[in-house]
């Protein structure tokens, strides 16, 4: 049986989503996606250009097996995400959307009250939204009550590659979700990504680590592969770690007497 | 619209009786050695072959439980309202064919019996009827929660299921609960026991807690009757519901009971018999595969039992219950729904609880909290 990840009824054989930000030229990132064998690869909508259909991006994506998913990165507001998103839907002639709505320019975090609201929108226009947030579960819940299709928690503060630093959350995340969990941000290293796996992410996006290591094509292997172990990992479920509790008056006695 | 059919029959009763019969003490010892407790690791922990680790088990889950919980106990009393019943259910004494005198509280029978109560010193109340649609419907319960209202924090009831409506009616009526066990999982011994009446619809009392979350009550109370068939595979599917309904109707709470079959006018004998380490074995294992979740105790187990389950993982029990209608003060010698086991007074339970170290709660919510929006 093929371990098959389905969102909104596509299917993806890798688990590894990737970004096209941060690479020294669109030649080497378009090598790097390939290498990683990512089949999902998220495009800021305001790098590209619109109405430009020969755009150095987009041109270096045209790959049977990569599919492009227009982030709204940039925008402040829901209703800024909401027309970003219809410009995306014209432009790249899908209807995914990754929903980032981060007000603040330093940590690009996302503003949980503005994503809801705007994926509510998304999802009523016919979008599938895939919304960037905090490791927070109740946002989670309330994101799937309104119709996303999966759910987006950062594992750290974007860009930061410092790893799965909400372990805690996404744990809660992954139990208590209906809907893909993709651990999104501050994955900085295979281990990294490896390690969400084995929580139980349905998959992580990956960019910054790969774009800017020295060779972004071994990265992008390096990520396939830790994404695939972790997976593998977690289906096969991990032994335990050996713990020896001191045991301290009998409880259950009374059974015997 | 999503509802718990669709995870309930992704699950075979055979195959999972043969995947917990077939566990082994290795795989025992590799759950237990886990942080945390999956559903499949659920099975395991009720299987025979966790019965030997059993102390290891109860350590954990009094551990948990205290974490959770702290040291307290709530304390709750049932409160019965009516004996009439229009079903036909093998093992209870209210079943419409056995020959016994029916009898409905009225306006000032149910304030004597509330006064009886409050006399007790008990904040909350769970109000229980068999099923008779014509004289204890809808609206003798939203009269009867009118009436108690404010003498109590905290109302639940355990009574015929309703539709998704009439719970919401009866929330906006101060309504905080609702106790519904399946009784068994397994839709042929169902059949078996509830031949007659409203109740032999297997799918519409199975999807009651889905019309519950839908209402947006407060609290589901879930279980299955020891005794019916084997407690193992219908603690299991309990345990699904469970974990079905926090993902879904994420904003309720959830608590387990835990009937045992006990002496009742018109016997049936329990098919599966239920130890006390059986019992013990599943309040654990339901701990530690869920921290959060209220486990209570009645009156149905002895003395001893629940003198020593008070460490174990229960958070909420009941004293001094009288399961027939008009049983406290206005009627106490008519005839139960079955005979309680541990009659000690509340007085003496809630120092049994004090002096094992834990503090006696009578009150945890509040309505006046809530706005209705």
């Amino acid at each position: 049986m093929k371990d098959k990840l389905t969102i909104a009824g596509k299917s993806f054989m890798s688990r590894l989503f990737t970004g096209t930000g941060k690479f020294k030229s669109s030649e080497n990132m378009r090598q790097a996606i390939i290498a990683s064998k990512s089949e999902l690869v998220t495009v800021a909508l305001k790098r590209v250009e619109v109405h430009n259909s020969s755009d150095d991006i987009l041109v270096h994506l045209r790959d049977n097996h990569i599919n492009l998913l227009p982030n709204t990165s940039g925008v402040r507001s829901a209703k800024e995400a909401v027309f970003a998103a219809q410009l995306a839907r014209e432009a790249l002639e899908t209807n995914w959307v990754k929903l980032e709505i981060h007000p603040d320019p330093k940590y690009l975090l996302p503003d949980p009250v503005e994503t809801l609201r705007a994926a509510e929108e998304l999802v009523a226009l016919g979008f599938v939204v895939m919304p960037y947030i905090h490791a927070d579960p109740v946002l989670c819940k309330r994101l799937e009550e309104v119709g996303v299709q999966c759910v987006m928690p950062l594992g750290a503060p974007i860009g930061s590659n410092k790893g799965i630093m909400t372990k805690d959350f996404l744990e809660i995340i992954i139990e208590q979700s209906n809907v893909p969990v993709i651990v999104d941000a501050g994955i900085g290293a295979p281990s990294h990504a490896a390690f969400a796996m084995e929580l139980g992410a349905d998959a992580v996006l990956v960019n910054t680590a790969i774009a800017v290591s020295d060779d972004p094509v071994a990265m992008g292997m390096a990520f396939a592969k830790a994404v695939e172990a972790g997976r593998m990992a977690y289906l096969a479920k991990l032994a335990p770690i050996q713990e020896h509790a001191a045991a301290s008056s009998p409880l259950t006695s009374f059974l015997h007497e | 619209m999503n509802s718990f059919k669709e995870t309930f029959e992704r699950y075979d009763w055979h195959t999972l009786e043969k995947e917990i019969y077939g566990c082994t003490s290795l795989d025992v010892e590799r759950v237990l050695a886990k942080e945390k407790i999956t559903l499949s690791d659920f099975k395991t922990l009720i299987s025979p072959a966790a019965k030997p680790y059993l102390e290891q088990m109860a350590q954990r889950s009094s551990a948990l439980t205290k974490k959770r919980f702290g040291k307290t106990m709530q304390m709750y009393i049932p409160l019965y309202l009516s004996n009439e019943c229009q079903n036909i259910c093998t093992y209870c004494g209210f079943s419409m064919i056995n020959n016994i005198k029916r009898k409905t509280l009225t306006d000032k029978e149910i304030l004597d019996e509330v006064a009886y109560i409050k006399k007790l010193g008990y904040d909350h109340i769970l109000l229980v009827t068999g099923e008779a649609n014509r004289t204890v419907g809808v609206a003798y319960l939203k009269n009867a929660i009118a009436l108690i209202r404010k003498h109590f924090s905290n109302i639940s009831i355990e009574v015929q299921p309703l539709d998704q409506e009439e719970y919401e009616t009866l929330i906006a009526e101060g309504l905080y609960a609702v106790l519904v066990y399946q009784e068994t999982y397994h839709k042929a011994t169902y059949r078996t026991h509830h031949p007659k009446g409203k109740k032999s619809n297997f799918d519409y009392r199975l999807l009651t807690p889905d019309r519950l979350g839908r209402a947006g009550i407060h609290k589901i109370g879930l279980g299955a009757l020891f005794g019916l068939e084997d407690w193992r595979v219908d603690s299991f599917y309990t345990a699904l519901h469970l974990k079905y309904l926090q993902r879904t109707y994420w904003k309720t709470k959830y608590s387990i009971s835990f009937p045992r079959l006990r002496p009742h006018q018109g016997d049936v004998e329990p098919k599966v018999a239920m130890t006390d380490a059986d019992l013990v074995q599943l309040i654990c294992a339901y701990r530690l595969l869920d921290e959060d979740v209220e486990l209570s105790m009645s009156t149905r187990e002895s003395k001893v039992f629940r003198d020593n389950i008070i460490n174990l993982g229960i958070t909420s029990i009941s004293a001094e219950s009288k399961t027939n209608p008009g049983g406290y003060a206005v009627a106490p010698e008519s005839l139960e729904q079955f005979e309680i086991s541990d009659e000690r007074s509340t007085v003496e339970i809630t120092e049994m609880i004090q002096s094992q170290g834990y503090e006696v709660v009578w009150k945890d919510w509040d309505r006046s909290y809530l706005v209705s929006e």
